[in-house]
């Protein structure tokens, strides 16, 4: 809780004091909302519905206050409420945040979870094997295969997936469909974007979960469980495995938080709407609060994320639980 | 060494009781072990050749990198297994109670692990999973060889951890490894290995990494169980103490090869060969003058890679230039009898060695 109040506050001072102490004037930022060559009474005007004509702590305040019990906005005229929580509304289009994000998210979750279970389960399988018979051709070229993963942006294999898969040969759909509509059809078009997400990351996890195994097939209790008379899968996988993975489930677990906050390049490449997308277009228009939005939620999704790989490497480690 | 074959390769059919299968439960008969590495060929065993009697505990003494611990694993089978092992070259024969090993087919060998042969390791805490409890560790080492479900094996590991001397097995047995005591440890090590019944336990240094207070302690468990379940005990060590308390025979190791091997009593009563001279000399004793140093054994451990010619401890040995010739530079010595059942190789002769020994070396000791 204290950690999201401090971000929030990093956050916002990131994007608002930041360009203030580089120059940037509310002034001109107001100016950016309105047509060409305003009058001094349109820069105040929007100066003072969008609230930047007051003090930065004040601005803050609202802002805080927002997202706790809401908010209500006086429009001259009428007044408009935004419940909580509340994260503004975009300078340029005057919707609300927080729906935007939440109507978005479903897109990023599908996108980042997909993606996840397949990275973790290829990364993870070409690790071990790799491990069991290092240096060897298999090894060599899933090596390869990995170094080519992390290397290559994401703006190159994704267009690539989208080239060959969709134009070339369309076998998976252009459009994203809502899993609740249709869930064939929901992995069918997320497909090809999952797959260059988990290229991506399987890569790194392959490389970690084979150094990993490579040091625990080496330890002595592993020697204590060929001795037992295990059959060498059981060895690897029950023995060697689950001690390979508890720093993977830490990797992991931020990994997946940080994608849930958006991923930026993929959504883009893929046009999927997803939060990451709505970022993209927000910084585009430099449209403060929804890039404060994306920016909290994935801090959000972050902390939430330590704090499930913390309970789950207790889980995982009978050494780290508090006796 | 041409007979050497590639383990990877020898994946032979099991040999089906052959006329020469000793009447001995264990019998190691020339018994190579191989590593070729970027430097050479580590021979880590090299001819080695002994047996060991049911009830019978024989100890393998030799300092570090002598071979002991790579012929233990080799009897288990335990060296060919992982990355490494593809390249292990392994030649010669091991009996166990009619059934040869070296060329028996990996998984025959694998359902015997844990079942006719257990291992002991020296450091309990490492050789333990860290994140499993002792009772399922247990449990699993008896359900790979029993069919039973996991009630059943569970009851059969508490019994073994109140046999092993734990307080409470019952609660005890749901604790982690790193939540017992290096004693407790090893007790509950021994209770893993001891829980099928094996015929042959082999205990790697199992008190090495003990307090003093301990060792005694769980030297009394492996006898006693010993005793209970008549199993033979191969015990590898370089503590000479350990090995008169617990040990029926001795065998002496020196550069992979066996220098010396007899009954415990011939081996620190009348040892001939001078590498156990000088392990003997290097033993504190109670009963020694405090102002008399140890005497180390002089010089380094051999490479097993260039293996010194003739004698492997020529280089160090006071006596080297006793016999005639260049003998012990030239000429590998082969064991010889010098006494009943006590064996030796060494150029020296037997008055030779007998002077040495009464006139220069028991004084000292």
């Amino acid at each position: 809780m204290i950690l999201l109040l401090v971000v929030s506050a990093v956050t916002f001072a990131i994007f608002f004091l930041l360009p203030r102490m580089a120059g940037q004037t509310a002034d001109q930022l107001a100016q950016q909302y309105i047509g060409k060559s305003p009058s001094k009474a349109d820069i105040l005007a929007v100066k003072h519905n969008l609230g930047l004509d007051q003090p930065l702590y004040v601005q803050y305040w609202h802002f805080i206050k927002g997202i706790v019990a809401g908010a209500t906005y006086d429009l001259g005229p009428t007044t408009a409420h935004c419940n909580a929580p509340c994260f503004g509304y975009s300078f340029k289009t005057h919707e609300a945040v927080w729906p935007q994000l939440t109507s978005r998210l479903p897109v990023t979750v599908s996108l980042a979870a997909g993606a996840a279970v397949m990275w973790l389960i290829s990364g993870v399988a070409v690790g071990v094997v790799s491990a069991l018979k290092p240096r060897s051709f298999f090894d060599r070229a899933f090596m390869g295969v990995a170094l080519a993963g992390v290397s290559l942006p994401m703006f190159f294999t994704g267009n690539l997936a989208i080239l060959l898969f969709t134009y070339q040969w369309p076998i998976f759909g252009r459009t994203y469909v809502p899993f609740t509509e249709n869930p064939a059809q929901w992995a069918n078009t997320l497909f090809p974007a999952w797959c260059s997400l988990a290229l991506l990351y399987s890569a790194i996890y392959a490389r970690l979960t084979r150094s990993g195994m490579l040091e625990t097939m080496n330890e002595d209790f592993i020697r204590t469980a060929r001795a037992k008379g295990l059959r060498e899968r059981n060895v690897v996988v029950r023995h060697g495995l689950r001690a390979a993975l508890t720093p993977i489930i830490t990797v992991f677990g931020m990994d997946l938080g940080l994608l849930l906050g958006g991923a930026l390049i993929t959504e883009t490449v893929f046009s999927l709407h997803g939060v990451g997308q709505y970022a993209v277009q927000a910084i585009d228009d430099n449209d403060l609060p929804p890039i404060l939005g994306v920016t909290l939620l994935a801090a959000f999704f972050v902390v939430i994320a330590n704090l499930l790989v913390d309970l789950l490497y207790a889980a995982a480690d009978p050494r780290v639980r508090l006796s | 060494m041409t007979e050497l074959s590639k383990t990877g390769a020898a994946v032979g059919e099991p040999v089906s009781a052959p006329s020469d299968a000793p009447s001995t439960f264990l019998e190691v008969r020339d018994l190579k072990v191989h590593f070729p590495t970027d430097d050479g060929l580590v021979k880590s065993v090299d001819g080695l050749s002994f047996s060991v009697e049911k009830g019978k505990t024989l100890s393998i003494v030799g300092e570090s990198g002598s071979g002991k611990s790579v012929t233990s694993l080799a009897i288990m089978g335990l060296h060919r297994l992982g990355a490494r092992g593809k390249n292990v070259q392994m030649s010669g024969e091991i009996w166990l109670d009619g059934q040869e090993l070296v060329n028996a087919d990996p998984d025959e060998v694998r359902k015997l692990r844990g079942r006719e042969m257990a291992m002991i390791f020296q450091d309990p805490l490492s050789a333990m999973h860290p994140y499993y409890t002792i009772g399922s560790q247990i449990v699993e080492a008896y359900r790979v060889h029993h069919k039973v479900d996991k009630k059943t094996a569970r009851k059969r590991a508490i019994e073994m951890l109140d046999r092993v001397g734990i307080p409470e097995p019952a609660k005890r047995a749901d604790s982690y490894p790193h939540e017992f005591s290096g004693g407790m440890r090893q007790r509950a090590m021994i209770a893993m290995a001891l829980v099928n019944n094996p015929e042959l336990l082999i205990a790697d240094e199992p008190t090495t990494a003990l307090d003093v207070t301990v060792q005694a302690q769980i030297l009394d468990l492996i006898r006693d169980l010993q005793k209970e379940f008549g199993s033979a005990v191969i015990l590898i060590t370089h503590d000479l103490g350990v090995v008169a308390e617990i040990a029926d025979e001795v065998l002496v190791m020196y550069g992979g090869r066996c220098v010396e091997r007899g009954a415990v009593d011939e081996i620190f009563e009348k040892p001939q060969h001078p590498y156990t001279w000088g392990l003997l000399g290097s033993m504190p004793r109670i009963d020694r003058e405090t102002s008399d140093r140890l005497i180390p054994v002089k010089g380094q451990p051999p490479s097993l890679i260039n293996v010194p010619s003739g004698c492997a401890f020529h280089p160090r040995c006071p006596y080297a230039d006793l016999p005639k010739g260049d003998v012990t530079r030239t000429v590998r010595p082969e064991l010889q009898l010098v006494g009943s059942g006590h064996y030796t190789a060494c150029h020296l002769s037997q008055e030779d060695r007998t002077r040495i020994w009464t006139e220069e070396i028991a004084p000292k000791l």
